[in-house]
């Protein structure tokens, strides 16, 4: 099986050096190999497993409770401005 | 015996009656720390001075109260309600820490401190017990080995040349290096039972929800349990009273009844039904474990437990099926790290990392997802179904908990594969939900092996009532490594 490293890795926001895409692309292929066992199984109805505790539709109140502090939500960022995070852009003028 | 070879029971006792303080007990531990980190790498952040501190006001606690042995005892009281007053405790340093440093192994958080407390932490620090350090681990919790950590890897103490298994790795070295009286760690495909197995140590897998995941670096969602390593089944059981709750910060924790987990420690094991997977047996299978596996049989059959060949048929295919699950949520979970409002950018990700984000992109992208993750969690319900089918004629399954006994370092690194099937008898209780405690069963050429015990789920106190009357009638868990 082959998988284009160069592309999953940009969907996945990685950088991935050229030298690297080979190994990678050896290590994930045999992984895809492997589960591909997978396909001997006859999963003809069967209902996939969603929650394993068989927990469903888990709701709270939708209300406001004490929460963190701006400068607490901020402390661990290193690119803030006047209280917020900054970033780059992501549109063109 | 040294203040820090204690067990959770021996160091309540001994705060107790005032054998030694909290501050003594603390500093037995850095002290070991100090002269075995170096060399075994188990923790990367030690936290003396915050130690000390939580230590003096745990003796304060202590002293306040009234100690009248004839009459009511106060002090007892306070045991009660803050049941590991002054007893350090390492954190895998998956779990978030208010004020220390917390990396999940990874240089994406080498400068990460978080605001708030994991709800498990907070509840460990409720009940008294005093932070000494976040240990060691593979990065964001991906491996056997612990050798994915992006701070080195961590050395066997019973033999360095040898993994002390993981992705929990320096929680378990911490601990059978003396260095604390008990830590945490996560399950996700075996990540506690596998490094207890081969440190010689109690690991507790919890059933999925039974123990709040909010604030603990997220793997796996549907999979990552949360518990602990321990020097003895009941000092787990005493853990799991503290940590077990529903918590409104994570809806995957049910409203079942929590037990008093220490109730059954004692009952034995006459007339219980064990099932042993015939599966298990398979051509991976080392023969050193096979042997000890069958004595350890013997002994519970004397114990009075009844034997039972049980079919798991669809364990050949509990990897494959983790192998696309587990990618799929690690690439989903791993996508937050953005380095804008905490910790580092993408490019400080390890090759595990990379790996499996990239896995889990490709299944999950545009017309694979059929195909791979949905099928995977198909399957998922076919390993329930067979779990569900063998609890209904036995209590509990026994299994080794590793097909080999632990590894030498560099062995497995190269091949993402060979690693990942090192945990083939540990991830279906992941996939299936269901609880596990690993127990020391004997040695291979002087390295540990250990068995698992897994039941229905919620089933936790069973676990402790069958680990607890194999541990007394053994002498395995009291053997300790050369230092």
């Amino acid at each position: 099986m082959k998988i284009d490293v160069g592309h999953i890795a940009k969907l996945a926001n990685l950088e991935i050096k050229e030298s690297e895409k080979e190994k990678f692309q050896k290590q994930l292929s045999s992984v895809l190999q492997y589960v591909d066992k997978l396909q001997e199984v006859d999963t003809k109805d069967v209902e996939a497993t969603s929650q394993v505790t068989g927990l469903e539709n888990v709701t709270r109140e939708d209300e406001t409770k004490p929460s963190l502090t701006q400068e607490e939500a901020l402390s661990n960022s290193k690119s803030t401005h006047n209280g917020f995070f900054k970033v780059k852009a992501i549109l063109d003028e | 015996m040294n203040l820090n070879q204690l067990t959770i029971k021996q160091a309540q006792e001994g705060l107790k009656s005032k054998k030694f303080s909290s501050i003594e007990l603390t500093k037995a531990c850095l002290k070991q720390i100090k002269k075995l980190n170096p060399k075994i790498n188990a923790f990367i952040t030690v936290c003396e001075k915050e130690a000390i501190e939580a230590a003096e006001n745990a003796d304060k606690s202590l002293a306040s109260q009234v100690f009248d042995p004839e009459g009511s005892d106060r002090r007892g009281e306070t045991l009660e309600a803050r049941p590991l007053l002054g007893i350090p405790i390492a954190f895998k340093d998956l779990f978030s820490t208010k004020g220390i440093k917390t990396t999940a192994g990874s240089k994406v958080l080498n400068d990460y401190i978080p605001v708030y407390d994991a709800t498990v932490v907070g509840k460990l620090k409720d009940a008294g017990a005093v932070i000494i350090g976040k240990t060691n681990l593979d990065a964001w919790a991906h491996g056997s080995s612990g050798e994915n950590s992006d701070f080195g890897a961590t050395l066997n103490p019973w033999n360095n040349e040898f993994v002390p298994g993981g992705s929990s790795s320096g929680s378990p070295a911490a601990l059978s290096a003396d260095m604390c009286i008990a830590s945490t760690g996560t399950d996700t495909g075996g990540s506690i039972r596998l490094p207890a197995s081969f440190c010689n140590l109690v690991g507790l897998k919890p059933t999925y929800g039974r123990v709040s995941r909010n604030g603990v670096l997220a793997m796996v969602s549907s999979l990552d349990s949360i518990g602990h390593f321990t020097r003895t089944v009941e000092d787990s059981a005493i853990l799991l009273n503290v940590t077990a709750k529903k918590d409104d910060f994570d809806a995957t924790t049910p409203g079942v009844d929590v037990q008093n987990y220490t109730k059954n420690l004692n009952k034995g094991i006459k007339g219980i039904k064990i099932g042993v997977p015939k599966e298990y047996v398979t051509k991976g299978l080392d023969k050193h474990v096979q042997t000890k596996f069958e004595e350890a049989l013997k002994d519970l059959e004397e114990l009075g437990a009844i034997m039972e060949e049980i079919s798991l048929p669809h364990t050949e295919y509990g990897i494959a099926a983790y192998y696309i699950i587990q990618p799929a949520e690690v690439s989903s979970n791993l996508a937050r790290y953005d380095g804008i409002r905490f910790g580092s950018g993408r490019e400080n990700f390890g090759g595990e990392a990379k790996r499996r984000i990239m896995l889990g992109t490709y299944t999950l992208s545009a017309g694979y997802y059929d195909a791979y993750y949905k099928k995977a969690m198909k399957v998922r319900t076919l390993i329930i179904k067979d779990f569900d089918t063998v609890f209904k004629k036995v209590d509990a399954i026994f299994a080794p908990v590793s097909p080999t006994p632990p590894w030498k370092l560099g062995e497995k690194i190269n091949d993402p594969l060979k690693m990942y099937l090192s945990d083939i008898f540990t991830v279906t209780a992941n996939l299936a939900g269901i609880p596990g405690i690993s127990v020391p069963m004997g040695f291979s050429d002087g390295l540990p092996i250990g068995m698992q015990i897994l039941g229905p789920q919620f089933s936790e106190s069973l676990l402790f009532q069958i680990g607890s009357a194999y541990e007394q009638a053994t002498e395995w868990h009291k053997r300790k490594p050369t230092l």
